[in-house]
């Protein structure tokens, strides 16, 4: 497929689907059940919104959504308590598999989520959305629904403001644009085709899901996307965009550490499939600036970007899924 | 649920047990109050909260469903007699511009963001209504007409209720008007009213002669001192509220425009209006005596009035407060209701809960107390419709 095609048959607006009537009766026609997962570390100011928006108008009203879990690292704060006050499931990641050994990272519990919830698709949320609505959800949902071609939809957000001319600048953030782009670009050109590769939300076929290795910390987007891309081919793969996005800004430190992290996946990643040649051994430290006074100090961030297998290379999820 | 009454006694036996019921709709009032409430809606820009609104109350399946030419949002919940109307008021406005970051916060027991109370939560109750008694399995015999008005705020002058109340050809038994603060609250009666608002404007050219002598601010500060001299009675109760002061742009630069917005409230109309009289003379001798270009306009006023507290509308609302564990806050009004005791509707305002920092960006409303508020509401629906709040003759 060329990238222009895909660019256009495979780049959708969430506003195709405001019938939700019509995506429940096709859901429910397909028989297909839906978990809706929201990874937390201490999001006690948007938690409870995102789970009573999704409860409200995607379970009691449009009943599109089976489950709504909250998958938590640890949080230190009031998040489990709103999120089980609002009637969503709530675990603690370690407490999954628990004899797998606890990671730190949103993509342990990504991982941990495919083993705990039980839906055919999986819609992956982050818990940090300040302008939550229902679309966040139903929009990422519905290409999967409608498209049995399409295995794993990605969100993008592109609100355009004014603009004079018809051409005005879109993309991503700046980690997408420094990093990631850059690196498709030279190793992966068709997955340029995707305008935020590094945003936190999409809906995965459970069969892609259990297939995939998941990195357990910044990587674990960029290495899905080599993943499926390498598997299944960019007719799987779908993005919608869902307008505007209102979360945190982050310090152009921590995207530092970010980076980092995604660097070493995908080069792990590209190594392994041979786009690359052979890796030397690589460092898990990152080194950062700090100064007092004169004196320049070097602090080191040790970033450890790990993986888990593949589910189905796990005894116990073959035998929880009857999988021979 | 049991919904025809004989007496209002059954409906106050009924009340314990209702609140419990009333959380099983808890996700749909509060998703309801995130999306209106992350509407802007600055007075006389309410158009987008009241279309989502409308929209809620069309997916509910109501038929009857409009807007009309002063922006008013309106909904029937058809009831069994359609010769029967019980007006149920909502303002959509609020006092935030749409620079405000109207996002809300919902912690485990508490919801937080600017106008959550005032009035996002009144207008919650009204989209939630149609559910509410699809849930509960409530018809009444009358329609209920669920109306959010416009331009109720300021300026506003409650010019969209007053539209309505001109306009529609609806014969209304009984209203009430809901407010998201607070739990308790029951008004019935309205203060003679007019808010003003004085500009005073000097000649850009600088009088080299009079600098520190003359400035708007100087004189405004005259029409102030003059006004604070006017003697105020304790009854008939009234009141002068010296609410927002404006003018000059800087320490040492002669202040050419100054402003004052003002409110008066009495429970006599005659005093209202000698206070006004006064205004105007005040106005006129400070004009001359600092060549200054002083202008007063009211922007918004109201007429005394109310039911009362004898009224069956008035008990009935106090015995249900009572039933509720409800300590009943009696206050005159400004508001919804002021307008329609005026025309001569038996009316009320009810508060949904209780709230804290209001008409700051922290409001914020306690969601438990929300389903004592809202069998309140509900326990008074049923008592006008069974007739038990209507006047003997």
């Amino acid at each position: 497929m060329k990238l222009n095609d895909w660019i256009k048959n495979n780049t959708i607006h969430h506003s195709q689907f405001w019938d939700l009537k019509k995506l429940v009766e096709e859901k429910e026609k397909q028989g297909l059940k839906i978990s809706l997962c929201l990874p937390t570390l201490n999001e006690e100011k948007t938690i409870g919104k995102e789970i009573v928006m999704f409860k409200s108008e995607l379970m009691d009203r449009y009943p599109l959504i089976d489950e709504i879990a909250v998958i938590d690292s640890g949080s230190t704060d009031n998040t489990r308590e709103i999120a089980a006050t609002f009637g969503a499931d709530v675990y603690l990641s370690a407490e999954i598999l628990p004899q797998y050994g606890e990671k730190k990272g949103k993509g342990e519990n990504l991982w941990k989520a495919v083993y705990e919830l039980t839906g055919d698709i999986i819609v992956y949320v982050d818990a940090d959305i300040k302008n939550i609505h229902p679309r966040f959800a139903y929009g990422l949902v519905a290409p999967l629904i409608y498209r049995p071609e399409v295995h794993y939809v990605k969100a993008f957000y592109d609100r355009p403001l004014a603009f004079s001319q018809g051409v005005r600048p879109s993309g991503g953030g700046r980690v997408t644009e420094i990093l990631t782009r850059p690196l498709f670009s030279l190793f992966f050109p068709e997955l340029t085709g995707l305008v935020q590769p590094l945003s936190g939300e999409y809906a995965v076929r459970r069969e892609v899901l259990e297939a995939i290795p998941f990195p357990i910390g910044y990587g674990v987007e960029t290495s899905h996307l080599i993943d499926v891309y390498e598997k299944w081919g960019m007719e799987a793969i779908a993005q919608v965009d869902l307008d505007q996005r209102v979360h945190r800004n982050q310090e152009t430190r921590d995207l530092g550490k970010m980076a980092f992290g995604i660097l070493r996946a995908f080069l792990f990643r590209a190594e392994a499939l041979g786009v690359i040649g052979t890796l030397p051994e690589l460092s898990t430290v990152l080194k950062q600036f700090q100064a007092h006074d004169e004196e320049f100090e070097q602090i080191s961030h040790t970033i450890v970007e790990e993986e888990r297998p593949p589910m189905l290379e796990l005894p116990e999820y073959r035998e929880k899924f009857g999988i021979k | 649920m049991k919904t025809d009454f004989t007496n209002i006694e059954e409906i106050l036996a009924s009340l314990p047990s209702l609140p419990d019921k009333l959380t099983a709709v808890q996700e749909t009032l509060i998703a309801n109050l995130i999306m209106l409430s992350e509407i802007p809606a600055p007075t006389f820009e309410e158009e987008a909260r009241v279309a989502l609104l409308l929209q809620r109350l069309v997916e509910c399946g109501l038929d009857n469903v409009s807007s009309d030419e002063a922006g008013n949002g309106v909904g029937v919940i058809p009831g069994k007699d359609p010769s029967r109307n019980i007006l149920l008021v909502a303002h959509a406005d609020s006092i935030y511009s749409n620079r405000v970051d109207h996002a809300l916060s919902v912690l485990a027991d508490e919801i937080v963001g600017p106008g959550v109370a005032d009035n996002s939560l009144g207008m919650a109750v009204l989209a939630t209504l149609p559910t509410i008694f699809e849930a509960l399995g409530i018809q009444l015999d009358a329609n209920l007409v669920l109306l959010c008005s416009t331009k109720g705020l300021g300026r506003g002058n409650l010019d969209g209720l007053r539209f309505f109340m001109d306009n529609n050809k609806i014969p209304f038994e009984a209203g009430i008007c809901v407010e998201g603060e607070k739990l308790g609250r029951l008004s019935y009666t309205a203060e003679g009213m007019f808010r003003g608002h004085i500009s005073c404007k000097l000649s850009e050219e600088l009088d080299w002669q009079r600098v520190g002598q003359n400035s708007a601010i100087i004189a405004l500060n005259d029409v102030i001192n003059r006004i604070l001299e006017i003697p105020i009675p304790r009854r008939p109760s009234t009141s002068i509220v010296l609410g927002a002061i404006r003018g000059g742009k800087s320490y040492n630069v002669m202040a050419t425009q100054s402003s004052l917005r003002f409110e008066v409230r009495s429970e006599d109309a005659d005093m209202v209006r000698a206070i006004r009289e006064r205004i105007d003379a005040i106005i006129a001798d400070v004009a001359s005596s600092h060549s200054a270009e002083i202008e007063f306009t009211v922007v918004a006023s109201r007429e005394p009035g109310g039911i009362d507290v004898t009224h069956p509308l008035v008990k009935s609302c106090r015995q249900v407060m009572e039933a509720l564990d409800v300590r009943p806050t009696i206050r005159p009004s400004m508001s919804e209701v002021s307008e329609l005791i005026a025309r001569g509707l038996p009316s009320v305002t009810l508060g949904i809960t209780e709230a804290s920092n209001l008409h700051d960006l922290n409001e914020t409303i306690r969601i438990n107390p929300i389903y004592t508020g809202l069998a309140q509401l509900l326990a008074m629906l049923f008592a006008i419709d069974g007739g038990f709040c209507n006047e003997t003759e």
